[in-house]
Parts: structure tokens; sequence; C-alpha cells
């Protein structure tokens, strides 16, 4: 499809940032753990989640958060989302998600958080 | 002469083509004047059952058929496949941090009615989002 998913990443002081831009489905949400693995391993503990150029994902996609989120987790660290498209809020809170993870407006507002 | 309002697809269980289901559907849904949130929540519900009948359903002509009824203050999405059923009785309702399953809560949610038809010869899935 030409929806191609592509994600770009950078350090901002203590956080992590990564954007995504289209479809979020299983092959995405394994590009997105890439990512986070790799800041993981410089041992970044705060990320932040741009969906600004993502207006559509899937469960499985969606899963994959679920997954990263609890890796976080576990190494004591944080993970806020921002720019969600509202039905990508609505399908967020549906599964959960935003009882684990903080939903801003804006990136410069979730990298003003800590 | 009345013209039936239905739109008919049919998509091969490959990889994204849920898409092009989503496109037409946000098509059909802008002809019926449906405000955005709720094209947008028809689109992730037919997302879901159409990644639903491609992992689960082990249909052997491997396609998933879609049809849009467009009724007076509501659209119909049925979503068919031939494959071998599911038991519908299963709990459906979401469990913290769990790793898979979230798809018919999703499509319960985001939309108004949501019905199950299934057996061993395949499985219809029937929503309704009524135009609020």
């Amino acid at each position: 499809m030409s929806d191609a998913f592509r994600v770009h990443s950078r350090r901002d002081g203590q956080f992590a940032v990564i954007s995504t831009e289209g479809y979020i489905n299983n092959l995405a949400g394994d590009k997105i753990v890439e990512e986070f693995n790799t800041f993981v391993s410089q041992d970044v503990k705060h990320f932040v989640l741009n969906l600004e150029k993502t207006q559509l994902v899937n469960s499985i996609g969606v899963s994959i958060l679920i997954e990263v989120i609890e890796k976080v987790q576990e190494i004591g660290g944080t993970l806020s989302f921002c720019r969600l498209a509202p039905i990508i809020a609505k399908t967020f809170k549906i599964m959960g998600l935003t009882q684990y993870a903080t939903v801003f407006e804006t990136e410069e507002d979730a990298l003003a958080a800590k | 002469m009345t013209i039936p309002k239905k739109v008919c697809l049919q998509i091969p269980m490959l990889p994204d083509m849920e898409l092009a289901a989503t496109k037409t559907a946000e098509e059909v849904a802008r002809f019926m004047q449906f405000a955005t949130d709720s094209i947008d929540e028809i689109k992730m519900a037919l997302i879901e059952g159409i990644i639903n009948a491609f992992e689960h359903s082990k249909s052997s002509d491997k396609t998933v058929y879609i049809q849009f009824d467009m009724q007076d203050e509501e659209l119909e999405v049925t979503i068919q496949d031939y494959g071998t059923g599911f038991d519908a009785s299963q709990k459906n309702s979401i469990q913290l941090f769990q790793k898979r399953g979230y798809g018919r809560a999703l499509m319960e949610a985001l939309m108004d009615d949501v019905k199950y038809f299934t057996s061993p010869n395949g499985t219809k899935v029937v929503m309704k989002k009524r135009r609020h």
C-alpha cells in the first residue's frame, strides 16, 4: 500500500523522541521496538512517541506498544505519547494504554513534563 | 425505481489490504455525511474486523468479502469470510497488559451495534453505525 511506514528518532536531553509516519501495524510496531531498544542500549529511560503523522493503527501494532510500555516500566523509565489523532487517542483509551502512559498535546509539552 | 445503495468489495488476505477497504469505507461514509470522528471509528472497526479474518479464519479462498449497506440513518458494514469460524461465546473483555485479542472489544466500542454469525463454514460480522 502507499501508506508506507517510517520512523524517525532523536535524542533531546534525557529523552528519546520517536516519531512515526504512516499506519502502525505489526511490522511498524516492530520497527518502533527496534528504535526503542537502540536507545535503551544507550541507557535512555525516558521516551516520547510522537504520532503526528500517523492516522491509523491496528490492535496488533498497539499491542506491541503495550510491550514497549512494559519494558519502560521494567527499566524505571517513562513513555508518553503526543500529537494523537482523535481516533488513536480513543483506541488507546479503550485498550488501556492511557493508564500507563501520559498523553500530551504537543511534543514540547511532553519534553517539559519531567 | 429505487437504486440499491450497496457497495461490495472483496479483498485478498495480503498485508495491509485492510487499508484498501478503509478507503472505500471513507468514501461511503462521506457520501452519507457522517462526521469525521464517526468515519474514523468506522475505518478502525473495519480494520479490526478484517485483520481478525486474516489472522484467524483459516479461509481456503484467502479472501474477505465486505459489503457497505447505506440505510437512511445508518451504515451497515458486513465482513464475511469462508473460514472455519470461531467460538463467539468466548469472553472479549480487555485485561491489563494483555498481548492480543483486542479486536472484538474495539469493534464493539467504536460501532453502535456488532453481531457475529459464525459456523464451521465461515464468519459474518455485521456492524452498524448510526449517523448521530
